[in-house]
C-alpha cells in the first residue's frame, strides 16, 4: 500500500535499497576481527601513488589557468593584489577538492568497477568465497577504506600543487615574490576553509570506493556487464560528489563556518 | 563400505530462478573414495548442484549433507571451514589473474593456515600441488601466459593444496581439445588415488566419464533419470540415454 502511495517500488528507488544494503554490509564486515592490512596497503598504493601524475598535472593547470583568468577581472576594479587570496580560497575551498574528486571518480570509480566486474563474471569472486576468504571483506572493505584515506590525501597533494600553479599564473603577468604570494595565501585561509573541505573528501573517496566496488561486485551478463559496471560507476560516483559537496556546503554555511 | 556414512547426501532438493524449476526434488549420495559424474545436457542444473553443495547457491527446498553437516545449519565460519576440505574446479578455472601461480596456490592458505604455518610450509605445499599436476616449472608465471591445458592443471593444483577430502569438478574438460581433455581426465584420477579423495565431476564428455567414472547419475529437466555405472549406461536402449552415447 505505502509502496502504491509513493510509488516507491521503482527500479530507482531499489538501486538507492540495494546501494544502502551494500554500504550496510561494508560497516558490519569492518567491525569485524581479522582486517586484510596487506591487500589495503596495496589498494592504497594503486588508488593513491597511480593516480598522483594525474591528479597533479591536473592540479597545477587548474591553479595556473584560474589566476591567468582571474586577473583582468580583478586589475579591472583595482584590486590585483588580492588574486593569490581569491585564488587560494576558490582551490582549497571549492574547485582542487571537487575537481580531484571527478578525476578519482573517473579513474578509481572505473577501475575498480571493471576489476570487479571481470573478476564476478569469470567467477573469481565464487572462486574466493569456496575457499573461504571473505570476498566481500577482501575485495570491497580494502578498496573502500583505500579511496576514503587515499583521496583526501591527493585532495590535500592538489591543493598544494593547484596554488604552485597559481604562483607561477601570478607571476605571467605581475611580480609577487614567493614569499609575499604564501603570505597572502595563508592570510586569506582561515580554519573553515581548510578543515570542512578536507573532511568532504573523506566523503568523497568512500562514495567513489563504494560505487565502484557496488557496480563491480554485483556485474552480470558477462563482459557487456563489465563496461556497464565500469561506467556506470563513474556516472553514480561523479554524481554523488556534487550531492555531497552541496550537503557540505550547505551545513559549512549552517554551522558559520563560510 | 555400505555402513560408512555418505560424504555427500542430497535430500529432496527443489532449485528455482523464477519460473525456470532448475532442480526438482532431487536426491543422491556419494560415498567416500567414489568417482560420481553428474550427466546432463547444457541447462539441466548440473552446475546449480555442485553450487549448491558447496554452498555458493541455496536450495528452495530440501536438504544437503556434506562431510557429515547439515549446510543449512553452519554459519558463514563453519561454512568457511568445512569449504577448506572441498576443493572446487571452476569450469572456467577461475584464476586470479592479477596473481602469479605462486600466489594463486597460496591464496586458499591464507585463511585457514597461520601466519608461521604458511612461512614454514606454503613454499612446500605448493611446489608440491605443482609437480602433481606436471607444472613445476610455472610457479612465477601468470596465468594469461599459460595454455588453456595449463591454466586448468594450475586451477586444479590450486583446488589440491589444502589436501581435499572432496572434490568438486565443473565440467573439467570443457574448451580443451581431444588429447589436453584425456590428460585432464587422467590426471584427475592420478590424484584422486593419491589424496584419496571423494569426485563429484559435472560433465557432458563422454571419454572423460569413461575415464574417471565409478557411477553415473543422469539429470534430466532437474530430476535424477538415470544412476548406474557407464558401461551399464551405454549399454541401454532407453532413447533418452542412448542421445549421449550415439
Amino acid at each position: 500500500m505505502v509502496k502504491k502511495i509513493f510509488k516507491i517500488d521503482t527500479p530507482f528507488f531499489r538501486e538507492v535499497g540495494d546501494i544502502s544494503h551494500f554500504a550496510g554490509r561494508f560497516f558490519r564486515e569492518i567491525s569485524k576481527p581479522k582486517q586484510e592490512y596487506e591487500e589495503f596497503i596495496n589498494q592504497c598504493f594503486w588508488i593513491g601513488y597511480k593516480t598522483l601524475t594525474l591528479v597533479g598535472i591536473t592540479a597545477f593547470i587548474m591553479g595556473l589557468v584560474l589566476t591567468i583568468q582571474s586577473r583582468p577581472t580583478l586589475v579591472e576594479f583595482g584590486a590585483e593584489s588580492l588574486l593569490p587570496s581569491m585564488v587560494s580560497v576558490s582551490l582549497i575551498r571549492e574547485i582542487a577538492p571537487v575537481i580531484t574528486a571527478l578525476i578519482c571518480a573517473g579513474k578509481i570509480g572505473s577501475g575498480i568497477g571493471a576489476e570487479l566486474g571481470s573478476m564476478r563474471v569469470t567467477e573469481q569472486i565464487d572462486a574466493m568465497e569456496v575457499s573461504g576468504t571473505n570476498p566481500f571483506k577482501y575485495l570491497v572493505v580494502t578498496r573502500v577504506m583505500a579511496a576514503t584515506l587515499m583521496v583526501p590525501v591527493l585532495s590535500s597533494l592538489a591543493n598544494a600543487i593547484s596554488l604552485y600553479g597559481g604562483y607561477l599564473g601570478t607571476n605571467i603577468r605581475g611580480n609577487v615574490s614567493w614569499n609575499l604570494y604564501w603570505f597572502q595565501v595563508f592570510g586569506a585561509l582561515s580554519f573553515g576553509d581548510v578543515v570542512p573541505s578536507l573532511i568532504k573528501t573523506f566523503f568523497f573517496g568512500f562514495a567513489i570506493g563504494l560505487i565502484g566496488c557496488y557496480m563491480g561486485y554485483n556485474s552480470k551478463k558477462g563482459t557487456e556487464g563489465v563496461g556497464r559496471s565500469a561506467t556506470t560507476a563513474v556516472i553514480v560516483a561523479s554524481l554523488l560528489v556534487f550531492i555531497i559537496d552541496l550537503i557540505a556546503v550547505q551545513i559549512t554555511d549552517i554551522l558559520g563556518l563560510t | 563400505m555400505g555402513k560408512e556414512k555418505p560424504v555427500i547426501e542430497v535430500i529432496n532438493v527443489d532449485k528455482s530462478f523464477g519460473d525456470n524449476h532448475v532442480l526438482r526434488d532431487f536426491s543422491m549420495s556419494v560415498s567416500q573414495g567414489e568417482n560420481l559424474v553428474i550427466l546432463g545436457k547444457s541447462g539441466s542444473g548440473k552446475s546449480v548442484l555442485i553450487k549448491c553443495i558447496i554452498n555458493l547457491l541455496q536450495p528452495d527446498r530440501g536438504k544437503i549433507v556434506v562431510l557429515g553437516h547439515d549446510i543449512s545449519d553452519l554459519d558463514q565460519d563453519e561454512i568457511d571451514k568445512l569449504r577448506a576440505r572441498i576443493g572446487f574446479l571452476f569450469q572456467s578455472n577461475a584464476l586470479y589473474d592479477s596473481m602469479t601461480v605462486r600466489e594463486n596456490l597460496e591464496f586458499p592458505l591464507r585463511r585457514h593456515w597461520t601466519r608461521e604455518e604458511r612461512r614454514r610450509g606454503a613454499e612446500s605445499a605448493v611446489k608440491e600441488a605443482l609437480e602433481d599436476v606436471g607444472l613445476s616449472h610455472t610457479i612465477d608465471m601468470m596465468p594469461a601466459e599459460l595454455s588453456g591445458g595449463m591454466r586448468k592443471r594450475i586451477a586444479l593444483a590450486r583446488s589440491l593444496i589444502l589436501k581435499p577430502d572432496l572434490i568438486l569438478y565443473d565440467e573439467p574438460t570443457t574448451g580443451l581439445d581431444p588429447a589436453t581433455a584425456r590428460e585432464i581426465s587422467e590426471l584427475m584420477v592420478s590424484v584422486q588415488k593419491k589424496y584419496k579423495a571423494t569426485s563429484v565431476i559435472i560433465s557432458h564428455d563422454m571419454n572423460c566419464i569413461k575415464i574417471t567414472s565409478n557411477r553415473v547419475i543422469m539429470l534430466i529437466e532437474g530430476r535424477s533419470y538415470a544412476n548406474d555405472t557407464f558401461e551399464n549406461l551405454k549399454l541401454s536402449n532407453d532413447p533418452k540415454i542412448r542421445e549421449f552415447f550415439d
